[in-house]
């Protein structure tokens, strides 16, 4: 292991060696390294969320044929860096009556329930927190703590808004889980693992990209992570046509700068999983052996075109009611899931041993048909709501011309 | 090394404090809130044992699984029985459900 | 005193602490916000026996879902948002008598018992906890029946809590 090849590890080797020099037990000096690794990724985490505030305000700007940030910097690109300042003069409110303990550790959780993700992310086979043989749960574990910090907030501002929106946004959350964890499932049956880096590395060498076997599942858990999200369509937690802002109504200054923070971070996140689970991680085609910063690059790369598409479904599609929503899920999306989950088992089993290329074609064509099946249900579906109400429209034209 | 009695006093110190939550709330949500406490004080006993015992029998996590899965049942049920009575009585209060007492 | 210990120690306070908590706030919801307090250090507790699988779920099931349900369930079943008065009934002394009786007695049981001490054997390498677990769980000469009996336990409260919780058309 030499400084070329391995960085991280190499600098963590140093400082390691470093520590038990000052005569330090091997325990502690451990310890203090792992401590400090988990600093840098928590500052790289948030260096690159005061990035994505730019990113963020650019794109949904060229998406409204505006302009966006230009006037700070190079294309505007020291604007978060204001809008930081504008935070941190605003002044800070805590509404009479509020809880103000609860009220003032939600966003703080809500920020922490994004960065805890960050310790699973893979940046480069040797660049990454830690490898956990249950990573994929993980990521719904900590989505339930954001769930958490939400009726937090909402319930500790003593405003029926906030509480509206808390209330909203656990619903969805919680029903959402459930197809996500179904979508999570897929290639964790493919890998035979749940860990992250077991399932980047089985689409290397010998593998394909998961979303060919599991073009289905990478939809769902697109859906699904918009919904965990709560971005357009499904930010009924927001709706300031609605109920204002929703859970964050009462926060000013940098707390619902915390939000904001974690709600991009989350996104971006969110494309790092997309990217991992389904589309090779850091790996493209042998790229990724050349350093393991290249590696890093390929995965922020792929991250952020994951984010983008979270972007653009955010800022084109109108939002939808919120009974339409739990509707949705309820009756479309986990039925569909577990259909696919029950198939992808199956024919897993059946096809054990097979070259990789026949396993995927065969996938694939099994994704295409339930979806081809899918789309005739929901057609059929929708012709008979149209016949029911057809006549009804007629009579009430009648109706008004006499 | 941690021994093992250090689990089992925790665990017996926790089930404790549920045990003076079910006893001693009014509220029948606060009951369930103690109730839930006991089923953690078994589960920190029930993995403790399979960690310090023999490792190849998992019986431990087994039971701690279906622990999980009972008291999600019990939530969902109590819950539910809990905000029915609101519906028709108004009142949570344990001492005040008293139809069926004599 | 290693790191483990010391980690043992502030996760065993933070756990006490908040339990007694729950059962003493006159603040519902803040009772219920202790409650996961409590269940998150339990969850640190399975971190520290090498059971990863139950440390994910018990943050899922019992902080992703029974914590939230409980809050719900406070927030549906009063009618101001504070809660008055007492929320003790008359016989808490005898409540904490018998609490206290039943930690002494434990104590004493485990005082006389020769295993108390026993301390735990290393994990053998490459031993994965999640796949020993999932092959236990359905294999037939294992634990197949209880686990679909638990699962069947669900769909009756599933459907039970929906009839009961669920207003009549």
């Amino acid at each position: 292991m030499t400084f070329w090849s391995d960085p991280i590890n190499f600098v963590a080797q140093w400082l390691r060696d470093v520590f038990t020099g000052w005569g330090w037990n091997p325990g502690l000096a451990n310890a203090i390294t792992l401590l400090l690794g988990a600093l840098v990724l928590i500052l790289f985490a948030m260096l690159l969320d005061i990035f994505l505030v730019w990113v963020e305000r650019k794109v949904v700007a060229r998406f409204q044929d505006r302009l966006g940030p230009n006037r700070i910097g190079p294309f505007g690109i020291f604007q978060p860096f204001a809008d930081i300042v504008k935070l941190i003069i605003k002044e800070d409110i805590t509404p009479a009556g509020a809880d103000k303990l609860v009220y003032n550790l939600a966003p703080i959780l809500s920020l922490t329930s994004v960065l805890l993700l960050w310790a699973i992310l893979p940046l480069a086979a040797t660049i990454y927190g830690t490898d956990l043989n249950v990573a994929l749960l993980y990521l719904v574990a900590a989505g339930s703590l954001g769930t958490l910090s939400i009726i937090m907030a909402g319930w500790s501002s003593n405003n029926k808004y906030a509480l509206l929106g808390a209330f909203r946004m656990v619903a969805a959350m919680v029903s959402y889980e459930i197809p996500m964890v179904v979508a999570l499932l897929i290639p964790t049956i493919i890998t035979g693992s749940m860990s992250v880096k077991e399932i980047t590395l089985a689409q290397g060498d010998g593998g394909v990209w998961f979303f060919i076997a599991a073009p289905l599942a990478t939809v769902i858990f697109l859906i699904s992570a918009i919904a965990e999200l709560g971005r357009s369509p499904f930010d009924l937690n927001e709706a300031e046509s609605e109920i204002v802002a929703g859970f964050h109504i009462e926060y000013t200054g940098m707390k619902f700068g915390l939000f904001y923070a974690g709600e991009l971070l989350h996104a971006f996140t969110f494309g790092g999983f997309l990217a991992i689970l389904f589309f090779g991680g850091y790996r493209f085609f042998g790229l990724e052996n050349l350093h393991p910063f290249v590696g890093a690059i390929i995965f922020l790369v792929k991250a952020l075109i994951g984010y983008w598409v979270i972007m653009w479904v955010k800022y084109t599609v109108p939002r939808i009611r919120i009974d339409h929503m739990l509707g949705f899920n309820w009756k479309f999306l986990t039925p569909l899931s577990l259909v696919v989950l029950m198939v992808t088992a199956v024919l897993n089993q059946v096809l054990a041993g097979t070259e990789t290329w026949v396993y995927a074609l065969v996938m694939f064509l099994a994704n295409v048909v339930i979806g081809w099946l899918t789309l005739e249900a929901l057609r059929a579906y929708s012709r008979s709501q149209r016949k029911a109400e057809e006549p009804a429209v007629e009579s009430v034209a009648q109706a008004a011309q006499h | 090394m941690i021994p093992l009695s250090w689990y089992l006093i925790l665990a017996a110190a926790l089930f404790s404090v549920g045990l003076f939550g079910v006893l001693a709330r009014k509220n029948a949500i606060a009951i369930l809130l103690g109730v839930e406490l006991m089923l953690n004080a078994v589960n920190i006993n029930l993995v403790a044992f399979w960690r310090y015992g023999s490792l190849a029998s998992i019986a431990g996590q087994v039971f701690a699984i279906i622990v999980f899965a009972v008291a999600a049942a019990e939530v969902a049920v109590g819950l539910g029985l809990v905000i029915s009575v609101y519906r028709r009585r108004n009142t949570v209060v344990a001492d005040e459900l008293d139809l069926m007492k004599w | 005193m290693t790191a483990i210990q010391i980690i043992f120690i502030l996760s065993a306070l933070v756990i006490l602490g908040a339990a007694v908590m729950v059962v003493s706030t006159r603040n519902l919801v803040h009772a219920a916000l202790y409650l996961v307090a409590t269940l998150f250090g339990v969850a640190v507790l399975y971190a520290i026996l090498d059971a990863t699988f139950l440390t994910v779920v018990q943050v899922v099931v019992y902080i992703g879902a029974i914590a939230i349900l409980f809050i719900f369930a406070i927030m549906l079943t009063r009618r101001e948002m504070r809660d008055q008065g007492e929320q003790l009934n008359k016989g808490w002394g005898a409540a904490a008598l018998i609490g206290l009786l039943t930690f002494g007695g434990l104590f004493m049981l485990l005082n006389n018992w020769r295993g108390v001490n026993a301390t735990a054997a290393a994990l053998p390498s490459g031993f994965d906890g999640v796949v020993e677990l999932g092959t236990a769980l359905v294999s037939t000469d294992a634990f197949v029946l209880p686990f679909e009996v638990a699962s069947v336990l669900l769909l009756a409260a599933l459907i039970g809590a929906v009839y009961v919780a669920g207003t009549k058309k």
